[in-house]
């Protein structure tokens, strides 16, 4: 009797291992296990910078075999929960690829990440190189952790010129006109917005921009800064019952809460001429030159900054989306380890080449001096629109997924979803959300 | 009578040596055991994967229990659960006894329902992401209207379009298993049941059937508790969405934990993931029967 329980048990207890499995699951290990354990590691992001990266380091590989650097990519949402585990588990690689904001704080307050200062202080080259309102985004209480290493990406708002001209509209300036806009293009048979719901953080793009158009950079500088009830203000409630006014009138593409963004479907949309806009970074455009290089060559993609809202407090200068990525070097790193990934900060990134290859790719690079070599650029329409909407900004606000701790901007993604999808009210979101304040 | 029989009942209750399961054991132990001990102390803790742990009390199980999304994550994990099982139960036990005909055709037809099982679900759920994608997907590219639905965007729609890929995925298994189990039947029952004028509805619902009792049982067992852990196909397919409509309890663990950086909350939500895996596997081997070491065979 006592056996058969125990069989019974036993075999309960495997068929609730396959669930365990998963309980138990944690960080995937090292990249690659033919590393020498000595030279230096780096994760990068698949997409439109994956090329440049790529040659950059095999560059400095070929040159430099004593401090080469093992370089594997990632996709951008599978890179960001990996990252976290395995530098939680002590498994990070030696440079650590970044947005800067609450994300990196965490990391700095956790001891993960070495304090670049010194290093940044005895290279004034490295420094100066910079656009220095890009630089401050890897400076955390007074102290750099983080270098920028690719492109600046403002949030621009993308349009079909072919499918503008086909029902006679322009782009939109004001808010009022872009709700006018939606009527048409729907009887026209063509969805006014695209928009890639399933991965979340598009949705971010269009509170971040009304918010900053109705309530200025203040609204979000407080919520960052964690002051009790600070998404209580009425720009927050405001930009979200816009959005749900936006949803309700259709402007959005069927089924946009089961379209990926990071499988390129937004942008597919777009340039397929079965959505008229999207609103998305300015890396889309390299995608989209790869993708679709007759729809981009042929002048029918458009760019516009985001409209006014009537009564709004923001510049209309004023950009949000990511200044730059950045690198971080680990702090367990060995120290030739970092010794390699601080000569290649220094010598390897942005070299002539590198730079070419960025502008190549259709990025504006985040350094200074580049004006003539922007202009050479088959892209130099789009490229001088970049670079002067992030030179002219009086304010850049960082992506504010990235901007908050993991925890709050995981809520925030979630109840946002749930805004777009009607589930839940704008009162809803701002009474949740202020419940994250500090977390 | 009982000096004959009791040494013979005895050897056959216990079975063969207990050293056996041994070595199954100890990989248990090292690989579920322990970890679900780590995960049972985590949850009484706050950690968020960099910093130090911290010892925190019940406060991530009062996290866990009062947010609305768990309870919503309960019920999406036990709308699943049954809908599969309503489906998948039926499907396979039919194909599974016409498959075990000797037919070289059914032969034929069985490699083919064996091939999805062949597929990771991450495939599974590529390919079934594409054809259902409401503006490039099978319904518009063929320009047929009935198909051209949001299939994995509409909150109403998705769950049994989840249900459906799980069933395409699983069933060909459970095929298998019936299939196996039809076969063991002797042929000498169904020659009885012939001769004595059964037809084959009555051969199928005195005979098959009830020989069938304890392949169902496994069948079915994999398929409750299987449920439990279906997290793969489901996070490629919709990660969870439209909001929280397909958030399954182990898709709610996940990005709890490796999301929102919450590793106490994630694993308060292990433990009762664990909890509710064992109470229905053992629910359903009592479901079995009190004989339920007697032999399938008695009386063949």
């Amino acid at each position: 009797m006592n056996i058969r329980k125990l069989r019974s048990a036993a075999l309960a207890f495997s068929a609730a291992g396959v669930a365990l499995s998963l309980a138990a699951c944690g960080s995937a290990g090292p990249a690659g296990s033919n590393v020498s354990s000595d030279s230096a590691t780096m994760w990068g992001l698949t997409g439109g910078n994956q090329p440049v990266l790529q040659k950059s380091v095999e560059s400095w590989n070929q040159a430099n075999a004593d401090k080469s650097i093992k370089l594997d990519f990632f996709a951008n949402d599978a890179y960001k929960t990996k990252v976290r585990t395995a530098v939680g588990a002590g498994e990070g690689p030696t440079f650590i690829y970044g947005w800067g904001g609450g994300v990196l704080k965490s990391y700095v307050d956790a001891g993960q990440v070495a304090d670049l200062s010194d290093f940044v202080a005895q290279n004034p080259n490295v420094k100066d190189r910079y656009l220095p309102s890009v630089l401050k985004n890897g400076v955390v209480d007074g102290k750099t952790y983080a270098l920028p290493n690719n492109n600046v990406q403002p949030v621009v708002l993308y349009y079909n010129k072919e499918v503008f001209d086909k029902v006679g509209a322009q782009a939109p300036k004001t808010w009022d006109e872009l709700m006018a806009l939606v009527p048409k293009f729907k009887e026209a048979g063509i969805a006014p917005f695209s928009l890639g719901g399933q991965s979340k953080w598009p949705d971010l793009m269009w509170l971040e921009y009304l918010v900053e158009r109705i309530g200025g950079p203040e609204v979000f500088a407080n919520i960052a800064a964690n002051k009790p009830d600070a998404w209580s203000d009425p720009a927050v409630a405001q930009s979200l019952t816009k959005i749900q006014e936006l949803v309700d009138a259709g402007g959005f593409i069927n089924g946009f809460s089961s379209v990926a963004a990071d499988s390129n479907a937004d942008q597919a949309l777009l340039y397929t001429g079965k959505a008229a806009m999207v609103l998305q970074g300015g890396w889309i455009y390299q995608g989209m030159k790869k993708d679709a290089a007759d729809f981009v060559k042929g002048g029918k993609l458009g760019y516009a900054t985001f409209p006014t809202v009537s009564g709004g407090k923001g510049d209309p200068a004023n950009v949000v989306g990511n200044p730059s990525n950045f690198w971080s070097i680990s702090a367990k790193a060995t120290d030739a380890q970092k010794k390699a990934a601080l000569d290649y900060v220094k010598d390897g990134m942005f070299t002539d080449g590198d730079t070419q290859a960025l502008i190549d790719s259709g990025a504006v690079p985040v350094i200074n001096g580049i004006d003539s070599k922007l202009a050479a650029s088959p892209d130099k329409d789009f490229l001088t629109f970049v670079y002067g909407m992030a030179k002219n900004a009086p304010s850049f606000t960082l992506s504010w997924d990235q901007a908050l701790s993991p925890a709050q901007g995981d809520a925030m993604l979630s109840n946002l979803d749930q805004i777009f999808l009607k589930k839940i009210s704008p009162e809803q979101f701002v009474a949740t959300m202020n419940a994250t304040i500090g977390k | 009578m009982t000096s004959l029989s009791s040494p013979a009942r005895r050897v056959r209750d216990a079975g063969p040596s207990g050293w056996l399961a041994a070595p199954a054991l100890v990989f248990f132990l090292l690989f579920a055991v322990i970890p679900l001990l780590g995960v049972v102390f985590l949850s009484f803790t706050s950690w968020d994967g960099l910093r130090e742990i911290k010892l925190d009390g019940l406060s991530s199980w009062a996290t866990v229990l009062t947010d609305p999304v768990t309870g919503n994550a309960l019920l999406v994990t036990a709308k699943i659960m049954f809908f599969s099982f309503i489906v998948q139960a039926p499907v396979s036990l039919l194909l599974g006894v016409f498959t075990a005909g000797g037919q070289k055709y059914r032969a034929a037809l069985a490699v083919l329902y064996f091939l999805p099982l062949l597929l990771s679900s991450a495939a599974v759920a590529i390919a079934f992401k594409a054809l259902l994608d409401p503006n490039f997907g099978l319904g518009p590219g063929f320009h047929l209207p009935l198909l051209t639905q949001d299939w994995l965007g509409n909150s109403d729609l998705v769950l049994f379009v989840v249900v459906f890929v799980i069933a395409w995925q699983f069933v060909p298994f459970h095929t298998l298993i019936y299939q196996g189990g039809v076969r063991q039947i002797p042929a000498s029952l169904y020659e009885a049941a012939e001769i004595d004028g059964a037809g084959r509805f009555r051969q199928f619902w005195n005979i098959t059937l009830p020989q069938l009792k304890y392949t169902m049982i496994t069948s079915s067992t994999l398929m409750v508790v299987g449920s439990l852990a279906y997290f793969d196909l489901i996070f490629v397919l919709t990660g969870g969405g439209p909001g929280y409509s397909t958030r399954l309890l182990p898709l709610h663990m996940y990005l709890t934990g490796f999301k929102a950086n919450d590793m106490g909350a994630a694993s308060a939500l292990g433990v009762i993931l664990i909890v509710i895996g064992l109470g229905l596997a053992l629910l359903l081997q009592r479901l079995g029967g009190k004989n339920r070491n007697a032999s399938q065979l008695e009386g063949a």
